[in-house]
């Protein structure tokens, strides 16, 4: 691999300053730093050795969690497909299906974010930050499989530069900024992003009686008609999906939704490599379900409308609530950032999510809209946690 | 009265190289240095000689224009051979060319019996003038002590829980009277606490000081920083002010006044993964470690540290151990390139953290060989949760260290700066994903807040 790293070193000198390319530093340096890492060692004072852990490896430590939700979401846009055009096509056929999809919209998202990413690491001179590897994914996997490629470019360079290169790039940000672009497309192009829109039907018509209806939606529909919901899930694609609102189903996520997120299962594979690997706080994660299911639980006793009657454990195999637990919530730069400010921050994010979902049908997906409520309530939480204690300090001054 | 603490937050950096309980016979270098730099907070170093002086061990080298009562003096007996200065003339080095017996300047001498009856005064001018003082460091700032200051206690941690650090009961072997008698000392000061190892054996001289509250503290490292047991014991609040001392410092204050001479003789860790048989070796205060690595350490490129490889200082072969070193680590450079090094599993690379690929959390007890790599560059911050997680005080780092960033000194002072210091928060820099220079920026900090 020497001749690799011959190549960089003829190249590097026309990037250094005086070199003509020097504009370009940054760009050539993120493309160094992935290939090697750097030689650089610690200063004369200070530690001598490192940790062995960087941002590029506790990023692609989320990629990888992610990348369970990414392979189902590939298989079940193309089983979701064929499913509503009545067809029964092989595994492969599903997963081409699949990857034709959604390949596009990934490759979209990291082009235009990086393409930014890269542009302001050159105006600003800074180096390339890690943070949109993340982010990148995110956004794919929180869209519908059938938005047009060109609201995916515009939402992910909206999010990038308003969510984030404004507040100074990765680690400044105050808002998610995957969510930040989900929100972007559900404020500017609603018919894109709900109603029927969760699987690609194509030209081949869908099947008879199909429904692109969510299990959100049916919550919605249920306060109209006053049905039982968990009879009207359990009923619900009848003749050409049977079963598909099932709560097993539910959690296994064989149904329509965004990319990534309608499988709790592969969410929970990804919580677990989070968790284990320690780059996702557990106490975040956890504490969303806890939040969730106690106010899910809490409504379901007092009762009123079969929405809010439905059994909280639906509730959280549902919409998004498990993907936004584990990959939105958890997002370190935009959670809180003290420990006991992370349990209430959860808590409240889950707590919130029901109240939308239930109280306000009108914005199915609930979990969107708390935790970027929650993110801009974080610094809050953490100024209370914080000014406990200086006050623990200064009470003990008087002793 | 004694305290047991038992502290779980931290991390222990368990490096190859530690060094064997026995004393290498190298020969003594030519040359010692006293290093104005190695004293926080000097504020204008003044000569006492000039090149060409012939000193005595405890004869004055130097002193700080704001307390010139407090002397610095020679660790041996010798020629001042050179006075090496930086940038605006600054003093970094003076240097000593030793004789090859060494002779003392002679200070009052008293029996054990006497010391009790020695009234602070007299003690405070035997210590200040002997050159023993600065090893007693002050909290909050970690400066020399003042002598006009009267502390609320004074802390001794006798045991050193960084990376390949000496053992405090060996480095003082034999020294149990003069231990004693610094202790008899310093309490004219104050009340003496002496912190001892909750985990494992303690020399009798510590565990079974008189005269002195005695601590048993136990856990991963920072347990044996003084800072932290200080947190538990008597926290720090503004305006108070505490003493801390080295077991070693406290020895020597010891001898200066049984044997009334200022004795720099010292026995020194020689550690690390690129020392051939690490143990350790006689010298003195801020001895030329040419000697010592001489024939012991292994070929290649290697890093010589003065102190261990957290809050120790990078120096040549050619250059001076720090006055409050008892250790020199020796580790490999970490001046290459390593292909997708940022990605492949490794078991070699240790690391707090658990991330992709970062398999050390499954051996604990592996010694690691580490190199000076930064491994990554700096970023900002991102990772929440990771400093609070191995410092073990109530205390947040993370907003401390954004607070000095903003040079928000309200912030600063109500966040517990005056609790700690460099070596408190090397460990957050150590498992720092975003590769800040923490110390050096709480340095910063308790600078500006020094000064305000």
């Amino acid at each position: 691999m020497k001749f690799v790293r011959d190549a960089l070193d003829k190249v590097k000198p026309h990037f250094e300053k005086g070199g003509k390319w020097e504009k370009f530093y940054y760009i050539y340096e993120a493309h160094e730093t992935l290939l090697f890492v750097p030689n650089t060692t610690t200063r004369p004072t200070g530690v001598q050795v490192r940790d062995a852990i960087d941002m590029k490896r506790m990023m692609m430590t989320v990629i990888i969690a992610m990348l369970p939700c990414l392979l189902f979401g590939i298989w079940n846009a193309g089983h979701q497909h064929y499913l509503a055009t009545g067809q029964t096509p092989e595994l492969i056929g599903e997963i081409i299906a699949g990857a034709i999809l959604v390949i596009p919209i990934v490759v979209v998202s990291y082009t235009v974010g990086l393409g930014i990413e890269f542009t302001f690491a050159t105006i600003r001179r800074h180096d390339v930050n890690e943070g949109f590897l993340v982010t990148g994914m995110l956004i794919p996997l929180i869209v519908p499989a059938t938005i047009p490629l060109w609201q995916v470019a515009v939402a992910t360079a909206f999010a990038v530069i308003i969510g984030k290169e404004v507040f100074g790039g990765t680690g400044m940000n105050i808002l998610n900024v995957a969510l930040t672009a989900r929100a972007f497309l559900y404020f500017a192009y609603p018919s894109q992003i709900s109603g029927d829109v969760w699987s690609y039907v194509g030209e081949k018509g869908a099947v008879d009686a199909y429904s692109g209806a969510t299990p959100l939606a049916i919550g919605a529909e249920s306060l109209a008609t006053g049905e039982n919901m968990v009879g009207s899930l359990n009923s619900f694609g009848q003749g050409w999906a049977d079963g598909m609102y099932s709560f097993g189903n539910m959690f296994m996520g064989i149904m329509p939704g965004s990319i990534g997120e309608t499988s709790t299962l592969m969410c929970l594979i990804g919580a677990v490599i989070l968790i284990a690997s320690g780059v996702g706080s557990w106490k975040v994660i956890v504490s969303v379900f806890a939040g969730a299911f106690a106010m899910a639980s809490f409504i379901s006793m007092i009762g009123g409308n079969p929405y809010i009657e439905l059994p909280a454990h639906y509730h959280l195999v549902m919409g998004g609530l498990a993907f936004g637990a584990v990959f939105m919530a958890s997002d370190p730069v935009t959670a809180a950032q003290t420990e006991s400010g992370k349990w209430v921050y959860g808590f409240l994010i889950g707590v919130l999510t029901i109240i939308i979902r239930v109280f306000n049908p009108a914005y199915p997906e609930g979990i969107m809209l708390a935790v970027l409520l929650m993110n801009v309530f974080a610094p809050l939480i953490d100024y209370f946690v914080v000014e406990a204690n200086k006050k623990r300090r200064l009470t003990r001054a008087t002793v | 009265m004694s305290e047991t603490i038992k502290l779980k937050k931290g991390f222990d950096i368990n490096l190859a190289g530690k060094a064997e309980k026995k004393i290498a016979d190298l020969p003594l270098p030519e040359t010692f240095a006293v290093k104005p730099t190695d004293f926080v907070g000097i504020a204008q170093t003044k000569l006492n000689v000039k090149e060409g002086d012939t000193v005595k061990a405890g004869s004055p080298l130097m002193h700080d224009k704001a307390f010139d009562e407090i002397l610095y003096t020679s660790p041996v007996s010798g020629e001042v051979a050179e006075i090496v200065r930086g940038a605006k003339r600054k003093i970094l080095e003076i240097r000593i060319l030793a004789d090859k017996e060494v002779s003392y300047e002679s200070f009052n001498q008293y029996s054990e019996s006497e010391l009790g009856s020695v009234s602070k005064e007299d003690a405070l001018a035997q210590m200040t003038k002997s050159g023993v003082w600065p090893n007693i460091i002050q909290r909050p700032y970690g400066l020399v002590a003042n002598p006009a200051d009267t502390p609320r206690a004074i802390f001794i941690s006798a045991f050193d829980t960084h990376p390949l650090a000496p053992d405090m009961g060996f480095i003082l072997e034999g020294q149990d009277k003069y231990f004693q008698a610094g202790i008899d000392v310093l309490a004219k000061f104050g009340a003496v606490h002496v912190n001892i190892d909750g985990n494992s054996e303690n020399a009798a001289m510590f565990s079974g000081a008189k005269n002195a509250q005695i601590n048993k503290v136990s856990g991963p490292h920072p347990a044996g920083n003084v800072g932290v047991q200080i947190h538990h014991i008597a926290p720090i609040n503004k305006g108070e002010i505490v003493w801390t001392v080295h077991p070693y410092g406290v020895a020597q204050i010891g001898k200066v006044f049984l044997e009334g001479k200022y004795d720099a003789s010292k026995v020194v860790a020689l550690a690390g993964s690129e020392v051939k048989a690490p143990q350790y070796c006689r010298t003195y205060t801020g001895a030329a470690i040419s000697k010592m690595i001489d024939g012991t350490v292994k070929g290649g490129h290697v890093r010589f540290i003065s102190g261990n490889v957290l809050t120790g200082e990078h120096i040549n072969s050619n250059s001076y151990l720090g006055f409050y070193d008892n250790q020199l680590t020796v580790i490999p450079e970490g001046d290459y390139y390593e292909m997708f090094g940022w990605i492949l599993p490794t078991t070699n690379k240790l690391s707090f953290h658990r991330a992709f690929g970062l398999l050390s959390f499954l051996s604990p007890n592996k010694e690691y060989k580490l190199d000076t790599n930064t491994r990554g560059q700096e970023r900002a911050f991102v990772q929440t949760g990771t400093f609070e997680k191995v410092t073990p005080m109530d205390i947040l780092p993370t907003y401390l260290i954004k607070a000095i960033m903003a040079e928000d000194y309200d912030e600063m002072e109500a966040l517990g700066i005056y609790e700690v210091i460099e070596e408190d928060l090397a460990l957050c820099e150590f498992v720092d994903v975003s590769k800040h220079d923490v110390q050096s920026i709480l340095r910063e900090g308790l600078t500006l807040i020094k000064n305000s």
